[in-house]
């Protein structure tokens, strides 16, 4: 789950990694009231999950309640890439000497931690990375031995982090680290961290990706789910318990597994169809998580033919079966929907759907010929 | 002969008492599978079907000299199992568990590297591995795969692996081993451990590989290709119109940024020489031409 600036600052806070007072507010009022609390200059920040809020005017400089206003007035509401602000995050404005760059995630081909560290924050770390890689000081971390104050002093110090910010600096990444291995984040980063003329070191922005793995060891995350999901299609079938991705497309997907939900995508695609959504409904599915399935994609207004994709391993497809004829009794289904079915219990499946085949309801022998059969009820 | 699993491996199920552990664990004996064991804290003097259940792994591996297992208990408790079985004694371990949260599986993995050196963990969130006709362990059905060879099968993903069996097992072309490496962040065996492992094994005579977005195991696979192996090796890489910044399903399965795309994949597969398909039922008309040739 990727969190909004906002709650990754509360998630920091957390764990001692310093930051701007600062307050939420989901109204013009309730920035100002914000603003008069923490005491101006104040920034104004839009809060949406996307890069680039800088440039579409979605952060501004406020230096007293005239400007606070017209600020707020303007980012409420402003569309970002598609994504419309309904909230603020409105903090002490901070004076800047330097900005810096820090980070922890996983370094999957090597299997540990890596932290990176840079001198020159403020951009984006893949421009940096790729104009001058230098300037990224690379510091992996063995998860069995974590990462301690001595070992990131030493960081700090190779990184060429000024030499009045070091001290500091190297405390806050040791709590970044922290909150990255006990707070189970995939990702934990700070661009910029930044330096005060005051000489003081802390968090002016916070982006944390958090394990989803892990949640059952995190109620605190319950108040992030808040808003985790702007797409009501995603928000439906979360309360269902499905693994769903809303896309555009206008064919409707359900299959057993991620690889070969993600299978069934690409060959829609091959066969010259779209696909309106990823929808894997796991190992094991029983007749309820298929019908609940069917139900999702047929709330979604897009689709215009469904593709039911199934190899059955520990999921049985005679429940498979089962779950279609229930999901149509219980609701009409506005497309047509094609299935393909193989695996564990095939033969029964096909012969529990057999005597309710038309041509709204039909299955094909093999992944391409079901496809091509979708792709063509989609148009 | 076959990789990694043949008919002497001797296998013991952590979590043989719970409901996956003993309908897999159940599964696999029937299959033919040395099945010599349970673990179930608490449990131990108790059977399974004729299944001796022990209190712990080093208990079990004593009286039965178990030389495997296969864990099927839920992911808080599965790191733990993990690092058991390595010290209980264990060479060869198969976690199948969805949903361990990523510190853990780093950590364990790193434990087990350091302490454990000798041993090889499958997984986790595999769907295990099968050497057709002598020993199945996790959760693939049996029947879909065909024995005698000299297809080796390596793949990310569970379904798409049981795809492949199918594919290739319709039309007469058996299997050596197929290995479901999982789809999660840190997995425990890699592609190159798999490629590696097939190579040196005479009676595999060409691979098929099934991988996905995410990470880079596949193109440093694709390195290792060609640097290392001449059997010939197909290809399919998943998730070519998943978008970016999405897990599709497997926590490792995500394009960050322009890294992890199948394109990328499928480029660097198809410059190490492996012939890439665009879907998996074309993967395994590729195969099948190939052995015919052979």
């Amino acid at each position: 789950m990727d969190l909004f600036e906002y709650q990754g600052k509360q998630y920091f806070a957390r764990y001692g990694i310093p930051v701007s007072p600062g307050g939420v507010a989901d109204s013009v009022e309730e920035a100002l009231e914000v603003a008069e609390r923490v005491g101006y200059p104040v920034v104004v920040k839009a809060q949406v999950k996307v890069g680039g809020r800088g440039k579409a005017g979605g952060v501004k400089l406020a230096t007293g309640p005239d400007e606070a206003r017209t600020h707020a007035q303007s980012i409420l509401g402003l569309d970002i890439k598609g994504h419309v602000v309904t909230r603020l995050w409105v903090e002490r404005a901070s004076d800047i000497a330097k900005e810096y760059y820090a980070s922890f995630t996983l370094d999957r081909p090597n299997k540990v931690h890596l932290g990176m560290l840079s001198a020159q924050g403020g951009v984006e770390i893949e421009v940096v990375a790729a104009e001058s890689p230098d300037a990224i000081a690379m510091l992996p971390v063995d998860p069995v031995r974590g990462l301690d104050v001595a070992t990131a002093r030493r960081w700090v110090a190779e990184a060429g982090l000024d030499e009045e910010a070091r001290a500091q600096a190297a405390d806050l990444l040791v709590a970044l680290y922290r909150c990255y291995t006990e707070g189970d984040c995939d990702l934990a980063e700070i661009n910029p961290l930044i330096l005060t003329p005051g000489g003081e070191v802390h968090a002016l922005d916070a982006k944390v990706t958090l394990d989803d793995n892990a949640a059952f060891r995190h109620p605190e995350w319950d108040e992030f789910r808040v808003d985790e999901f702007e797409d009501p299609r995603e928000r439906r079938a979360r309360e269902k318990g499905l693994n769903y991705i809303g896309l555009d497309g206008s064919v409707g997907i359900i299959a057993n597994g991620a690889g070969l939900a993600m299978s069934t995508l690409d060959v829609v695609n091959q066969v010259g169809g779209t696909a309106a959504n990823f929808l894997d409904i796991g190992g094991g599915a029983n007749a309820d998580v298929m019908a609940a399935a069917l139900e999702v994609i047929n709330s979604d207004p897009k689709v215009t033919s469904i593709f039911v994709n199934i190899f059955g391993g520990i999921t049985r497809v005679d429940e498979v079966a089962k779950g279609v004829l229930e999901a149509l009794s219980r609701v009409e289904i506005a497309s047509p929907i094609v299935l393909r079915l193989d695996g564990t219990n095939a033969v029964e499946g096909r012969a529990i759907l057999a005597p309710h085949l038309n041509d709204r309801l039909i299955t094909e022998p093999t992944m391409l010929e079901a496809a091509r059969r979708a792709v063509a009820l989609a148009r | 002969m076959s990789i990694f699993v043949d008919e002497s491996t001797t296998v013991i199920v952590q979590g043989l008492t719970g409901s996956q552990g003993r309908f897999h664990g159940l599964r696999n004996r029937a299959y033919g599978t040395k099945v010599v064991g349970g673990v179930t804290p608490g449990k131990g003097g108790t059977d399974v079907e004729g299944i001796p259940v022990f209190d712990s792994v080093v208990e079990a591996v004593e009286r039965t000299g178990a030389t495997a297992s296969f864990i099927a208990v839920p992911p808080r408790f599965a790191p733990a199992a993990i690092l058991e079985a390595a010290e209980g004694g264990i060479e060869f371990i198969v976690c199948i568990t969805e949903g361990i949260p990523a510190q853990d599986e780093a950590l364990t993995y790193n434990r087990l590297v350091e302490e454990h050196p000798g041993v090889r963990l499958l997984g986790p969130n595999c769907p295990g591995i099968i050497s057709p006709g002598k020993c199945n362990i996790g959760i693939t059905s049996g029947d879909i795969a065909r024995a005698g060879g000299p297809v080796g099968i390596v793949s990310r993903s569970g379904t798409l692996t049981y795809q492949a069996l199918y594919e290739l097992s319709q039309k007469g072309v058996g299997q050596t081993t197929c290995v479901g490496i999982g789809g999660d962040p840190v997995p425990g065996t890699n592609f190159i451990d798999c490629l590696e492992a097939f190579q040196a094994d005479p009676d595999t005579r060409a691979v098929m590989m099934i991988g996905e977005i995410g990470g880079s195991e596949e193109e440093r696979a694709a390195e290792w290709i060609a640097q290392n192996m001449d059997k010939p090796v197909v290809a399919y890489v998943a998730g070519v119109t998943a978008p970016a910044g999405r897990k599709m399903g497997h926590a490792g399965a995500i394009i960050s940024g322009s890294k992890g795309t199948a394109q990328a994949k499928m480029a660097a597969l198809a410059d190490a020489g492996v012939r890439v398909c665009q879907n998996p039922t074309e993967a395994g008309e590729a195969m099948v031409e190939i052995v015919r040739a052979l």
